[in-house]
């Protein structure tokens, strides 16, 4: 047998040296003379020990990370092909605790197979939701997705279930799934992800989507930052086409559904649905009023399921296991599992898909081993730039969309950014404000205005110019922002801005006061 | 700057890709992303030619082409740096980063060295926030940027 040697080809692994890795180790091959097939997976999402590589051998598969091309001579002299010991040896990738200790629904394949081989996603339980869908009738694949609780994994948590039935009851020639690629939350790379890591599984998803809503056109909207997702969706699209999952006759069966990539160009806004839609549209990726929804009148004012990335992927697994089977994960009415990212100052970031329900405490201290710096955390934004900072007394809050929503925060995307003891959070406060700024698109006066008044006012405070006045002031505002805004941009931008002010009054003291206590 | 019409070279380049992509559902940014990867750029001339292919007004095509931070109206240099400014990469300091790049190169963001060889520009997230700091180079990513790899980034696009 010839063997096998797995090097993610994952962004985030890109980023750490993948690539030169994987020109050393063709190198070394050629000049010992040895023969062996390079598989380019995903990445299994554990990035502090990317890049992470991997050898097929009899025993199963045997990881080694991080590896770096200066480590590639002797790995092969410590015989790493056959799983031989050496001080990057991390043993079965399965065992390695931080994906041990996972509960792998939506991401069970990323990181394990050739994202683009599609016998190798057919052999790893791919495409049996899809193959169950075409033998259904629409209406009980709504009913299926709706029992199993999935609720939107792109922030707003509305259920899936309920959004695909209001456009299988809509009646109209042309329908539509759009699939939120617009990735754009700090602190976020689950699409990413999953995009080049399992592309099929994303496919899958929208084709049952298609299926059950009766929608025959489906677009990936994928921000422009992510060009190596952009490339594997391609090539997944044209492959995917060609073995008639896609087409005219979706694996046999007589419904057709086809779908496009599209590439954003750099707008955060995109992400907000009826945005995205404009922006598909080829106009200003301008935010729409609602209503009407977008599941009555969507893109190109036909009824259309616009879904997350997340949301979509994980179609397929409740539709090949059942609803019972997710829906038996999670606690109260959030259901199923969410991939959590663990970002920033943090010593071991990465990807962790969970059951809803683990406490912030345990996703900071213990998963993600405290701080890169080594200093104590202060506090962690959760759901990208939009999302609450929590202080470290909040740190029993237990994920879940509810419980988030009760202490004044939200989980959106999933994403948590820790930031260690030297973190200034009126800092973090006015970026709030000028990101909001930067990339408001400028519709509803709340949000384009707002932005620049906060940011404004912050910098009075910053500066010791009546402090406390700015400060009700700067509350004042954003309650015109979160209640006036027309949108999730200007509308949870206070998130961000409040919290930073409740709990760390202490960094929002004017400056000379500050000077004085240190 | 007075508005000249199109060369004919540059105006059937650009009907091409029109030409090539308008029967897509919602051509206008895919057109767009096809004349700037031909071009580098959007150049003004084109707005007109788009505006005429697409049974658009040409203020239409000028609001969709200004809106997004993508689309340039002029080249960039020989390369784009772009510089992750996003919370995670602040939190493992993104804003040192920037500093010590712009003192390195001369120049602030949304500027072009003046030898042209390159263009530096803020990006808020590459979705690398578990390999922060972050950048990429011409489309290349780069993660935990220290002053070694900074060092060796500018002196590649110095080169």
């Amino acid at each position: 047998m010839i063997p096998r040697i797995y090097i993610p080809a994952d962004s985030g692994a890109l980023a750490l040296g993948a690539e030169q890795v994987a020109k050393a180790i063709e190198k070394e091959l050629k000049e010992r003379g040895v023969e062996a097939k390079i598989v380019r997976n995903g990445s299994r999402g554990a990035y502090f020990l990317e890049p992470m590589v991997e050898v097929a051998t009899a025993e199963g598969r045997v990881a080694y990370g991080p590896v770096k091309p200066s480590d590639v001579k002797s790995l092969f002299d410590s015989g790493f092909l056959k799983g031989g010991h050496h001080k990057r040896w991390l043993g079965a990738p399965d065992k390695i605790p931080f994906l041990a200790k996972q509960t792998r629904l939506t991401f069970a394949r990323c990181g394990v197979i050739d994202p683009l081989s599609l016998d190798s996603y057919k052999s790893h339980g791919g495409l049996r939701g899809l193959q169950n869908a075409v033998a259904m009738a629409p209406a009980d694949i709504v009913k299926q997705v709706t029992e199993s609780g999935l609720r939107g994994r792109g922030g707003a948590g509305f259920p899936t279930g309920i959004k695909w039935k209001t456009v299988l009851d809509t009646n109209s020639e042309r329908k539509y799934i759009v699939c939120n690629a617009d990735e754009g939350d700090s602190a976020t790379f689950a699409d990413r992800m999953i995009m080049e890591g399992d592309p099929f599984v994303l496919i899958e998803g929208m084709a049952i989507a298609g299926i059950a809503t009766g929608a025959t056109k489906g677009f990936v909207y994928i921000r422009s930052e992510y060009p190596h997702a952009v490339a594997t969706m391609n090539k997944a699209v044209a492959i995917a086409r060609k073995a008639g999952v896609l087409g005219v006759n979706v694996l046999g069966s007589p419904n057709a559904f086809d779908m496009e990539i599209r590439v954003g160009a750099g707008a955060y806004v995109c992400g907000e649905e009826t945005s995205l839609l404009n922006s598909l549209e080829g106009k200003r990726g301008v935010v729409r009023a609602k209503p009407p929804l977008p599941a009555i009148q969507g893109l190109f004012g036909k009824p259309t399921v616009i879904n997350n990335v997340i949301s979509l992927a994980s179609v397929p697994i409740i539709m090949d296991k059942g609803a019972t089977y997710y829906k038996d994960f999670g606690m109260g009415r959030s259901r199923g599992t969410i991939p959590i990212q663990i970002a920033g100052n943090v010593k071991h970031g990465g990807l962790f898909e969970a059951a809803f329900g683990l406490t912030l405490a345990e996703i900071v201290d213990e998963i993600g081993g405290g701080t890169a710096s080594g200093r104590p955390v202060k506090a962690v934004q959760v759901g990208g730039p939009l999302g609450a900072y929590f202080p470290r007394a909040l740190f029993d809050t237990p994920f879940d969309y509810e419980a988030f929503a009760a202490k004044d925060g939200l989980i959106g995307h999933a994403g948590i950014t820790v930031f260690d003891d030297s973190a200034d959070m009126m800092k973090q406060a006015r970026f709030a404000m000028e990101f909001c700024a930067i990339e408001s698109c400028g519709k509803c006066t709340p949000c384009r205005i707002g932005s620049t008044r906060g940011m404004e006012v912050l910098d009075k405070v910053a500066a010791g110019i009546e402090a406390e006045k700015n400060l009700a002031l700067v509350t004042d505002l954003c309650n015109t922002m979160k209640f006036g805004s027309l949108c999730a941009l200007g509308g949870f931008t206070p998130y961000p801005v409040m919290s930073s002010i409740t709990h760390f009054p202490e960094d929002f003291k004017p400056a000379p006061t500050r000077v004085a206590a240190e | 700057m007075p508005m000249q019409p199109a060369s004919t070279e540059i105006a059937s380049r650009i009907a091409a890709i029109i030409e090539e992509l308008k029967d897509l559902e919602g051509p206008l940014l895919p057109i767009l992303h096809g004349i700037q990867e031909e071009f580098g750029h959007v150049p003004q001339a084109a707005l007109p030619v788009i505006a005429d292919g697409l049974n658009l007004s040409r203020a239409e095509v000028h609001g969709v082409v200004t809106f997004y931070h993508d689309f340039r109206a002029k080249p960039a240099g020989r390369h784009v740096l772009k510089l992750c400014q996003a919370e995670a990469c602040q939190s493992m300091g993104s804003e040192a980063v920037a500093a010590k790049v712009k003192q390195l190169l001369g120049i602030d963001f949304h500027e072009t060295a003046r030898d042209g060889s390159v263009t530096l520009e803020p990006v808020y997230c590459l979705g690398l926030c578990a390999c922060s700091p972050s950048a990429m180079l011409d489309g290349e990513v780069l993660g935990r940027l220290d002053d070694e790899k900074i060092e060796e980034i500018v002196a590649e696009v110095r080169s």
